[in-house]
């Protein structure tokens, strides 16, 4: 993990005259007043880094904001303020940064912090039938407080106009996916503005991970967005590393790394045949299928579960491969990239599937820029935000992947961004197979000592996770933060999908195919 | 009295095997696909189901929700009754007019859209307004199609084309190329398939005819599936017997309609087969492209009827 960025914010926040704390890592952070903490966001705005990441966490005495800036390449700062005893309030950074705005009423809504100056006080994740005062993730607030079923409203934008018209969609949707809500206005076909609503899916992950032990932690952790379980199992794992002072051998960081290019591969073959059978052409997602699943049935052989659940561990990895795993998995990653570039050629003459992707739900890329969009979905958009090169971790600082970038930012970019990302992993699955380094398969876990805490961001196929975690006494997990990729990408669908005909919805959807677990935690 | 009992069991050989076709449909879609798909016998299992389910009806539902499937059935079977299938020249034949076919196919239409924003939820409303836009310009472009094959046959009587098709020696007939065409245009927006409408699709935002029958259940939903895979069968039979009639049955004999029958089989095979292969290669369209394409059937069956005075009609 590349740190370099703390001293470079350190600077400019000395430079503007405001108190500043270092900390000496690994990892490094400063630690600002509660009053100067927006004017830290403004700095960092106009420095041109973006937000990675705001949460809050309780201490012996108080509480305390937290938030992650990243520019490339100088890798990733965090900063840190401190809310004394009966001070509930701290600066919203959301007229500086827009994906702050809901991290902040995610923080209102679980530790009953209020963003000050906040430009929209509606609960987000607390939902109409929590009951007032109930702050789940306060220490006083117990794990199995019951919360009954209260009545409520929430207040969706409404527009008046002649001919506008409100569409509900969800929370439960006719096919088989995740619940959240969708709120249009439209005219006619036409979308004028699209809310989201979600947060029906939230299980407590945030609650339920204090107390755990690391194992235990790294277990949920993979369960926080079934689809991206590796990448989320190693974001943990690696800030938890941290916390603990150990780093894991390089045979167990390859390995980790071959299974979260394979779980890019599968994500991206799987989501490229669901998006045309979007549009109804039936005939890549049923090749698609196939595809992935010959992929889930290899790792169910090699690592004992379809979707690579619990392969990453603290300290390292489950299960080692030997020299005939190395050769099937080698084996079909080549022919997997072969066949996706066949139906790549397919996809690219076929003129009826690209006659709807192309110019449907365009991003400028300022606007992906300024909400720091994620994965594909910002690198379809030249935001060029990619964590395996910009946080360098191992294996990525000896083999940097070939980030692609490009221009449109509209469903058609989306998907050539992932065709081209299914080739660049089957390269580099290829390449750490091929130099996959002897060594320990685990480092023996020791216990972080009280108070230790680490910060990770891993690329998963989705885009960057971030994940901070603090231990308390005993080894065991005092406040653990993830912020899933869908976090921040979730504003770049309601941004995309203005004015797109309605129909055209679910296409955009599943092109950016944000997580509403990993949203909800 | 004979006739009539023809007539009744060759709309009932429709009725009783548009199931079949559709299952037959979806097979050769999944075979193309490299997948194995429901059996043949599928969709009548599905009706069957259906018909035995208690149907859930929504709190706001009148009495228009709860009358329009049989409604629909209704219009959708007795139209199957009007068109000619093995044998030309029925008892209902009489009234076998492609303006009466349309009427009631428009009515069926009509009632499923007024179904459909009985209840006032959105996808209701969506489905309603996208179907009813379909139709005021598919239905000209069917009529117009039609037409063409009027102006030979001096008629708009479907059984009279069929039999001017079959008896008259029409030569061979550009026009006929733009009515055909026209007509297989609005027959696929008109049966909801790819690339105008996706029956198969979950997404309620992209539905046109689906959205407009999602609150049904039960037998409400059987008999609204069914009447769709009536309609479908309808189409196919109405392109094959206006267009290609050959080996239909002019007189009501055992071998004569034997024949006819594994013909209009086989003609119907190699047509789902034709629209398998189509629905397979393209994608949906856009919505805002739809009525273009209804344009075009519609412009087609223009310069179908100006090809008809320009090359056939000797003055």
């Amino acid at each position: 993990m590349k740190f370099r960025l703390s001293e470079h914010l350190a600077s400019l926040i000395a430079v503007a005259d405001l108190d500043v704390e270092r900390t000496e890592g690994p990892p490094p952070s400063l630690r600002v007043d509660r009053d100067d903490w927006a004017a830290v966001a403004r700095i960092a705005r106009e420095a041109g880094m973006r937000l990675v990441a705001e949460w809050a966490a309780q201490e012996k005495d108080g509480f305390s904001v937290h938030a992650a800036y990243a520019q490339n390449p100088n890798g990733y700062a965090l900063v840190k303020t401190t809310l004394n005893a009966g001070v509930e309030g701290f600066p919203s950074l959301a007229p500086h940064y827009v994906a702050a705005a809901r991290m902040e009423r995610a923080i209102h809504d679980l530790f009953g912090l209020m963003p000050l100056g906040h430009p929209d006080p509606r609960p987000w994740i607390k939902h109409e039938h929590w009951p007032e005062g109930a702050h789940p993730l306060r220490k006083d607030f117990a794990a199995d407080t019951g919360m009954p079923r209260g009545e409520g409203r929430y207040p969706f934008i409404e527009a008046e106009g002649e001919g506008v018209y409100e569409i509900p969609v969800g929370p439960v949707h006719a096919g088989i996916i995740e619940p959240g809500h969708f709120r249009f206005l439209a005219v006619g076909e036409q979308i004028l503005n699209l809310e989201e609503r979600l947060g029906y899916v939230h299980k407590g992950i945030e609650k339920s991970m204090e107390g755990r032990d690391a194992f235990s932690a790294a277990r949920l952790a993979a369960r926080i967005s079934g689809d991206a379980t590796v990448a989320h199992a190693w974001a943990f794992c690696l800030a938890a590393e941290q916390a603990a002072g150990l780093e894991a051998s390089p045979r167990a960081a390859t390995l980790r790394a071959i299974l979260c290019e394979r779980e890019r591969m599968a994500n991206h073959i799987g989501d490229i045949g669901a998006i045309c059978n979007d549009a109804a052409w039936g005939f890549m997602h049923m090749q698609c299928q196939r595809l992935r699943e010959e992929m889930a049935r290899l790792h169910r052989r090699l690592f004992g579960h379809r979707l690579l659940m619990d392969c990453v561990l603290p300290g390292g990895a489950a299960r080692d491969l030997d020299a005939e795993g190395i050769e099937a998995l080698a084996g079909q990653t080549q022919a997997m990239a072969r066949e996706m570039n066949e139906l790549f050629e397919m996809y690219e003459d076929q003129t009826s599937i690209r006659e709807r992707v192309i110019d449907s739900g365009a991003i400028q890329s300022r606007h992906a820029r300024d909400l720091g969009l994620l994965g594909y979905a910002g690198r379809s958009a030249e935001c060029d935000i990619d964590a395996r090169r910009d946080a360098a971790y191992p294996p990525y600082d000896r083999h940097p992947p070939q980030v692609k970038v490009c221009k449109g930012g509209d469903v058609s970019a989306r998907l050539w961004i992932r065709f081209q990302e299914i080739q660049e992993s089957a390269r580099l699955v290829q390449k750490f197979l091929a130099e996959l380094p002897a060594g320990p398969l685990r480092e023996p876990w020791t216990a972080p000592r009280d108070g230790r805490w680490g910060f990770a961001a891993i690329e998963s196929w989705r885009g960057e996770i971030a994940a901070w975690v603090r231990f308390g006494a005993g080894g065991k997990i005092d406040r653990c933060y993830a912020r899933d990729p869908s976090m921040i990408n979730w504003l770049g669908l309601e941004l995309a999908v203005r004015e797109v005909p309605v129909p055209d919805f679910p296409l955009n959807n599943k092109s950016f195919n944000c997580s509403y677990s990993g949203h909800d935690l | 009295m004979k006739l009539w009992a023809y007539n009744i069991l060759q709309a009932a050989l429709l009725i009783g095997l548009s199931p079949l076709a559709a299952a037959v449909l979806r097979k050769l879609k999944a075979l193309l696909q490299n997948r194995r798909g429901p059996g043949p016998l599928q969709t009548y299992r599905d009706l069957v189901k259906l018909f035995n389910k208690e149907p859930v009806l929504p709190d706001r539902a009148s009495w228009i929700f709860r009358l329009a499937p049989y409604v629909v059935f209704a219009v959708t079977a007795l139209s199957a009754a009007i068109v000619p299938v093995i044998l030309v020249h029925t008892p209902l034949s009489a009234v076998a007019d492609v303006i009466t076919l349309v009427g009631l196919l428009a009515m069926a239409r009509f009632f499923t859209a007024l179904a459909a924003m009985d209840l006032g939820t959105a996808f209701g409303g969506m489905g309603a307004s996208r179907e009813m836009t379909f139709a005021a310009l598919a239905e000209p472009a069917m009529l117009m199609s039609v037409f063409i094959l009027s102006l030979a046959a001096q008629s708009t009587n479907l059984s009279t084309v069929t039999d001017t098709m079959l008896n008259a020696d029409l030569g061979l007939r550009p026009s006929l190329a733009f009515a055909l065409t026209a007509m297989a245009l609005v027959a696929i927006a008109e049966t909801g398939r790819i690339p105008v409408d996706n029956p198969a699709t979950h997404l309620e935002l992209t539905m046109v005819h689906e959205a407009m029958v999602l609150e049904y259940s039960g037998r409400y939903l059987a008999l609204i599936e069914w009447a769709n895979q009536i309609k479908l069968m309808l189409f196919a039979t109405l392109l094959i017997n206006l267009f290609v009639p050959w080996g239909i049955a002019m007189e009501a004999t055992a071998v004569n309609m034997a024949f006819a029958a594994s013909a209009w089989l086989l003609k119907l095979l190699a047509l789902f087969v034709a629209l398998t292969l189509m629905e397979t290669w393209m994608a949906k369209m856009r919505i805002f492209r739809v009525p273009e394409y209804l344009g075009l059937a519609f412009l087609l069956a223009i310069l179908g009827m100006l090809t008809h005075f320009i090359l056939e009609v000797v003055i």
